[in-house]
């Protein structure tokens, strides 16, 4: 296996993009990435989307953007995990350059949410879910998420504030952030009275629905050493799969394919939880953003509530979670969110963070999650 | 022996007060309420039907039945709100138990008497060897024109009965039918309400079937109403099966056991299938009961059942018809009652 | 959305509860499964699922899929039944303030969703108060 390396990165201003079509803001975010890359040429492009067929009634859409990308008939597939798409498209990326099939391999993670409406959005959300035994039933994303809330809270005491507290440090995080949807505070009361969208589960728990894309260019770390870059390698990738619907899971509590994954990615990088200096997590709702920090193993079963409440996690703790502002703050255009993490640990790692920059972060871990918890994909990242 | 092996009754939750309508309309809830010998009536949830109310009902009959439902030969579900027009309630009836694929299925409707249609059908086959089990399930969720004096009394319920030879609950001694073409009560295809000839519901049409079937299957059977224990006849208000009974030579107490429409309202085609499992729950062996039903259009069927010491096993076996009646009752106001009987709709 | 066949493919299931449960482990798949998730062995039994059990978790949706706009808000838990099976599923006839998890519960055949005003009826298993 070669060593895998990111040369360039793209991202733009996330939000309710309604002048932008979904190939648009695909284009644009990856022309970025291959300027920052500098290359000439792409082998092959990796894009995950978890549902432009429902979103925007399109399909074949690996073809449609290598198309509009403009840079030759370039072999190109779509990845789909739910909305661990973009980290599953980053692993199939890293995976034809490190055995050595591809050199350049652009990933890139996009969705156009805004073309229907709320309801129509929570239905294709909803796909994500087991559709014979949970979407029948009337069950959405907010509503699986707020029965682990709710049996977290009643295992292990988690409290709606240390719940809020999540939306608070992440929007914190994302006031730093220009291209973030929502770059603004929030306060615990703000959250604690937002309508209930599924309880316990306030409308500022969840994520939002947004338009955006993110794009990475992976080549082999010699080839990178050629180019006057800072050099930022994949040094770890785990990803795993769980039962798909939650009442199947041995413990609603628990995220078991982010702790498998994780531990794949950490045994391939030979590194422990405690050595990653900063992690970009699936924050899609606050309750998940602490069963992941469990799972990933930065703190005990059943303590990420108090963790978040004492500050382990903010940009200043020892452990920072989602400096870009995460899924909460940042967006959560479904397929561009695993690449979206990349994108801003290699920022990080990179030195180019600005207001949110991480002194000394030397390794950055993404973690990017799928349905429920259905499938986890993880990667770890090393800087100079 | 033929008759009933077991029987079965569901009734929603639900209620709504003679009161809360009457404000509505700027109505005289007293008078209404004396006028109606009613109370309150029961209403379905959005998410109950004629076809989900008559699986639960069933699967009362099959506790107190104790057969394997693979042996029922025909299934008949009468009411005149099937949730389709057109593909049968008692098809998905017969999934949910279990009766499919070797069964013979039909939807019955005649106004409020459906369920005994099914009824005098199912324990034919039986009775002709044709099936050695037969279903029939009288069902309804009928709508109310808003404003209308039907409005207070239509109401929600089913009633279950499982016919054999084997086992028999209480025996069926005779059946009668008293039909002609009479056109008190009507609804015409892609009308949502039914119309009614107001007075004309009464004499010509309820008295005068109610009491040709009484009458008639009485002389059949050689009894008089002193040889019963109880009677049950349809209830559309609480004052007409106490009218009818007065006419035959009842005594109420002979009726109030099956008597529930002042705290149910008119279940039409479930209304007396319903009288009757109530007074099943309370019979005692050798208990003769008769049952007179009634349907617009118009129509009576008349039975005269035999309770067997068999009623001591079973009658604890699923739950009782009162304590449906009275269990975990919820009260609505009339606008969250209009929601659930979608005369008003959200937008969408 | 739920086409014609789709729902009644899951008949079985929806309206009898038909599980299977594997020859070589007795744990119970629902919905019924070609390979066993704990032994692998691929042969099963058809076994019906108890009608009774009690709330692990709960929630209420207010913001719902466009198929259950008129029905929100809805009770919606995560119940183990009584021979240990894990269902999803709606609570109803059950005020809200009324759900906790550990409440015991039945089953009831209740109508699930419908297809706008023409469309088919799907029907299937809801949970009521015990």
């Amino acid at each position: 296996m070669r060593d895998v390396a990111v040369i360039g990165i793209g991202m733009t201003k996330w939000g309710e993009l309604w002048e932008k079509s979904l190939r648009t803001i695909f284009t644009e975010t990856a022309l970025l990435a291959i300027d920052d890359a500098g290359v000439d040429h792409i082998d092959s492009m990796v894009i995950g989307c978890m549902s432009s067929g429902l979103f925007t009634g399109q399909e074949h859409l690996a073809s449609l953007l290598a198309d509009y990308l403009g840079h030759g008939p370039v072999p190109a597939v779509r990845v789909e995990s739910a909305c661990s798409s973009g980290g599953a498209a980053l692993r199939q990326g890293f995976i034809e350059v490190a055995s050595g099939v591809s050199d350049v391999v652009l990933v890139g993670g996009v969705e156009k949410m805004t073309d229907v409406s709320g309801h129509e959005a929570t239905y294709a959300l909803g796909t994500a879910a087991d559709q014979e035994y949970e979407g029948f039933h009337g069950i959405t994303f907010p509503g699986l998420y707020a029965l682990m809330a709710a049996a977290h809270m009643h295992k292990y005491g988690t409290t709606r504030e240390q719940l809020a507290l999540v939306a608070v440090k992440n929007h914190h995080n994302g006031s730093f952030n220009p291209l973030a949807q929502y770059p603004f505070e929030v306060s615990v009361n703000a959250v604690l009275n937002s309508v209930l969208v599924a309880d316990p589960l306030r409308i500022l728990d969840c994520s939002p629905i947004t338009d955006g894309a993110a794009a990475v260019i992976l080549c082999p770390v010699e080839m990178a050493k050629k180019m006057n870059k800072p050099l930022v390698k994949i040094i770890g990738s785990g990803q795993a799969t769980d039962t798909i619907a939650l009442s199947s899971r041995q413990d609603i509590t628990w995220l078991e394919s982010t702790y498998l994954a994780a531990k794949k990615a950490y045994a391939m990088a030979d590194k422990k939880p405690q050595d990653i200096n900063f992690f970009e997590v699936h924050d899609c709702f606050t309750i998940a953003e602490i069963m992941v920090m469990e799972a990933l193993g930065i703190v005990e079963k059943g303590q990420g509530g108090k963790a978040v409440q004492q500050g382990l996690t903010a940009l200043e703790g020892k452990y920072p979670v989602n400096p870009s502002g995460g899924l909460k703050a940042k967006g959560h255009p479904v397929g561009a969110t695993g690449v979206a993490q990349a994108v801003e640990v290699v920022k990080q790692l990179r030195g180019d963070a600005g207001k949110r920059q991480l002194k000394g972060a030397r390794l950055g871990m993404t973690q990017n999650m799928g349905g429920t918890g259905g499938s986890t994909v993880c990667h770890i990242f090393e800087g100079r | 022996m033929l008759g009933i092996v077991g029987y079965g009754a569901y009734i929603p939750r639900f209620r709504i007060k003679v009161e809360e309508i009457a404000k509505v309309w700027g109505a005289d809830a007293p008078s209404l309420k004396k006028g109606l010998m009613l109370e309150e009536k029961s209403v379905p949830a959005p998410d109950q039907d004629t076809i989900t109310m008559a699986v639960e009902a069933s699967k009362n009959a099959l506790r107190r039945a104790r057969i394997n439902p693979a042996e029922i030969g025909a299934v008949y579900v009468g009411s005149e709100s099937h949730p389709y027009a057109v593909k049968p309630s008692g098809t998905v009836l017969a999934e949910a138990l279990g009766a499919t694929p070797v069964v013979h299925t039909a939807d019955l409707e005649f106004a409020c008497k459906a369920g005994t249609e099914g009824m005098y059908i199912a324990l034919s086959l039986v009775k002709a060897g044709e099936i050695k089990y037969g279903l029939a399930v009288g069902a309804d969720t009928s709508q109310g024109a808003p404003g209308d004096a039907l409005e207070y009394s239509a109401a929600a319920g089913a009633a279950a009965y499982l016919f054999g030879k084997e086992n028999v609950v209480a025996e069926i001694l005779e059946t009668y039918s008293y039909t002609t073409d009479t056109p008190d009560f009507w609804r015409r295809e892609y009308q949502l309400y039914p119309e009614h000839g107001g007075r004309f519901t009464g004499e010509p049409a309820y008295i005068k079937h109610v009491i040709g079937a009484a009458k008639g299957i009485m002389h059949k059977a050689g009894m008089k109403p002193a040889d019963f224990k109880y009677v049950i006849f349809h209830q559309p208000n609480g004052k007409f099966p106490f009218r009818a009974g007065e006419c035959l030579g009842f005594e109420k107490k002979q009726i109030e056991p099956g008597w529930l429409v002042n705290k149910l309202g008119n279940t039409y085609s479930g209304s007396s299938p319903l009288g009757l499992t109530a007074t099943l729950d309370i019979s005692a062996p050798g208990d003769v009961i008769l049952i007179v039903s009634y349907g617009s259009g118009a129509g009576s069927d008349g039975f005269i059942f035999k309770v067997t010491e068999r009623i001591n096993e079973v009658r604890d076996l699923a739950p009782k018809t009162r304590y449906l009646l009275e269990k975990n009752r919820q009260y609505l106001e009339y606008g969250v009652y209009a929601k659930f009987r979608q005369k008003i709709k959200k937008a969408t | 959305m739920p086409t014609p066949s789709r729902n009644w493919r899951e008949i079985p299931q929806r309206y009898r509860l038909e599980a299977g449960k594997c020859v070589g482990c007795a744990s119970i798949s629902f919905p019924p499964r070609i390979v066993c998730p704990q032994c692998g062995s691929r042969e099963f039994e058809t076994v019906k699922l108890s009608d009774r059990g009690k709330i692990l978790t709960y929630t209420i949706i207010r913001v719902p899929p466009h198929q259950f706009v008129d029905q929100a808000p809805y009770a919606v838990a995560i119940v183990e039944l009584d021979d240990g099976v894990k269902l999803t599923g709606q609570v109803v006839d059950c005020n809200f303030e009324e759900l906790s998890i550990g409440k015991r519960v039945a089953i009831e055949f209740r109508k699930i969703m419908q297809e706008g005003e023409a469309g088919i009826l799907c029907y299937g298993y809801k949970f009521v108060p015990e």
